[in-house]
């Protein structure tokens, strides 16, 4: 009793005595809670036919009825093809450049010309996918476009790159090449800068040429960062970035580029149907959850550090 | 003597990739410039050249004179400006107070907002929250639910971890309490860290679309991206909102010369602070990221 007394007063003094660093706190302890907890609330819809003019607690609930409804949806099969293939894609062709780009800057001796080709290439990751999009129709249009331009002075058939479903996945992996894999080298490169230079000039001394040292040293040394990226990668599987795809999806390949978030975008905020679209937002966070703890489960149990 | 052959020719092809690599990047972007400083006209009869045939600063002349191109620019600047603040101030604040170890509450508090980087409600409660709070049509929809993030915080309070705490004992001994710590010691400190998070939060705010799609339908108070969005991408299925209307009045749709320029003045404050802030990116994306 008396104890309990104790520790309670001993809580509030610690309180008292750091009230200036929670009233630091107290915007983002707000902000969190106001806009990333009340939301979660907000996934109770997703078991009720919920109409805007009840409001949330006079809604009827229903239960699972719209999570089955949308697994039995030949919608579902096709959303998560396209979802799948966009990220394997991504997983397989754009995952692996930051490493070999970052290991190639590494390798640069000269200080200037390293410099400015890591502006370079930092750079499009700052541009707007709404920018992006408008370059791509710039050089790939079937009319203007001087991609086609030069197809046809190159003597051959013009290309409709951006209405074509065979393109479409495709042209999503190599716009995202193109505006981040350079950005991917960030974290790598700091990570190489902090490898023991002693390694190099002992492996040296052993005759290991550059690649040996980039193959038993350099990517050794980064491995637990790969790692990391490579969980986090993994727990956005379900995720394709929502600008990219809407706004490259035209008519011609709403087929293979409509995804969860276009999906959920369109059928919520476009028809109305809050409570379906929930469910199948939900639906999507949750896959991403578990991936991502399991992937970092996999990851400690081969020893390595994980992401928490 | 071989060893050091093989090492030039690694160099030599090396240096010969990267430099394709790095002109593969700018072509695109080269271009663009290309395009939009070419006359209108000769534009439409040459198409494709890699040096502007006849010059001409029409296209950018006409952009800055349009009333809904300048307001987009405007709002833009605004977001960029007032939310790059605000959120540098939240973040900050509470990555300093969670950086402090006596702080009662600290891990359920840390756990907390790891949990929210792991999973996210979707788009639809986010959006009813924002309809619920009337903040439709209001340009703080732009700015609240994306004032900090889950990983800034964790990353800004990596950094501001590995502050030697002698230097806030000393503060004080001089009399200053926790937010004068904060403020006349912490902050002047982590002056290259918070250039680094203000450069992606400015580049963030005015790169701004996916919020504005769901939260703006006031035209006028539409950003900059989603002006863009209706010149650049929309304009051919007409399905653009009133700006699309105002910049095709001469031509049906505008032009690509137009549309180049329009994509060369949003890019223009992007490339103006990046130098000054480019030495410090690493810093900012790898704080407390990189575990050793």
């Amino acid at each position: 009793m008396s104890q309990a007394t104790e520790r309670r007063r001993s809580i509030w003094k610690g309180v008292k005595r750091d009230r200036f660093l929670y009233l630091l706190a107290l915007p983002g302890i707000v902000f969190f809670i106001l806009f990333k907890y009340v939301p979660m609330w907000g996934i109770l819809i997703s078991f009720q036919d919920y109409s805007p003019y009840q409001g949330m607690w006079a809604s009827p609930w229903i239960g699972f009825e719209h999570y089955i409804r949308f697994f039995s949806n030949p919608d579902f099969l096709i959303l998560f093809r396209n979802t799948m293939a966009i990220n394997l894609l991504s997983l397989i062709f754009f995952f692996p450049l930051p490493i070999l780009l970052s290991v190639m800057m590494n390798e640069l001796r000269g200080n200037k010309f390293r410099k400015t080709i890591q502006s370079i290439v930092y750079l499009p990751h700052f541009l707007s996918w709404v920018i992006i999009v408008g370059i791509t129709f710039l050089l790939l249009s079937t009319g203007e476009g001087i991609v086609n331009q030069l197809l046809v002075a190159a003597g051959l058939n013009k290309i409709d790159f951006l209405t074509n479903p065979n393109y479409f996945w495709v042209l999503l992996t190599v716009q995202s090449i193109w505006k981040d894999a350079g950005w991917g080298t960030v974290l790598f490169l700091a990570a190489m800068a902090g490898i023991d230079p002693q390694l190099n000039e002992a492996a040296k001394m052993d005759g290991a040429g550059r690649l040996r040292q980039i193959w038993h040293i350099t990517l050794p040394g980064i491995r637990s960062v790969v790692i990391i990226l490579l969980i986090l990668r993994i727990g956005h599987i379900m995720d394709v970035g929502f600008e990219q795809v809407f706004l490259m999806m035209n008519g011609a390949v709403s087929e293979v580029a409509d995804v969860f978030d276009t999906y959920v975008y369109r059928l919520g905020i476009k028809q109305g149907q809050l409570s379906f679209s929930t469910a199948v937002g939900v639906f999507k966070s949750l896959v991403g959850l578990i991936l991502v703890i399991g992937a970092n489960k996999l990851a400690k149990k081969f020893g390595e550090d994980g992401v928490y | 003597m071989l060893q050091s052959k093989m090492d030039r020719l690694f160099n030599a092809t090396n240096l010969f990739f990267l430099t394709v690599i790095g002109l593969v990047t700018l072509f695109p972007l080269y271009y663009v410039l290309v395009v939009s400083f070419s006359d209108p006209a000769e534009f439409i009869r040459n198409k494709a050249t890699l040096f502007p045939k006849k010059w001409s600063l029409d296209s950018y002349r006409y952009l800055l004179s349009t009333n809904s191109f300048m307001h987009a620019m405007g709002n833009s600047a605004f977001l960029a400006t007032v939310g790059t603040m605000l959120s540098l101030f939240v973040t900050s604040c509470l990555s300093y107070a969670l950086s402090r170890r006596r702080l009662q509450g600290r891990r359920v508090m840390l756990l907390l907002i790891l949990l929210t980087t792991l999973f996210n409600p979707g788009i639809i409660p986010p959006y009813l929250l924002i309809r619920d709070l009337h903040l439709i049509n209001s340009t703080w929809s732009l700015i609240l639910p994306v004032l900090t993030s889950g990983w800034y915080v964790l990353l800004m309070k990596g950094f501001f971890d590995s502050i030697p705490s002698s230097l806030e004992e000393a503060a004080r001994i001089d009399g200053c309490n926790d937010i004068g710590v904060w403020w006349r010691i912490i902050l002047p400190l982590s002056l290259p860290s918070l250039a680094a998070f203000g450069l992606f939060y400015a580049v963030a705010y005015w790169n701004t679309f996916f919020t504005a799609l769901l939260y703006i339908n006031d035209f006028n108070k539409q950003p900059l991206q989603v002006l863009l969005q209706n010149m650049l991408i929309d304009s051919s299925t007409a399905s653009g909102g009133t700006a699309a209307v105002e910049i095709t009045a001469e031509q049906q749709i505008p032009s690509e010369t137009l549309k180049m320029a329009a994509v060369v003045i949003a890019t223009v404050p992007i490339l103006m602070v990046y130098p000054f802030l480019q030495k410090h990116f690493a810093k900012g994306a790898m704080v407390g990221s990189v575990k050793e």
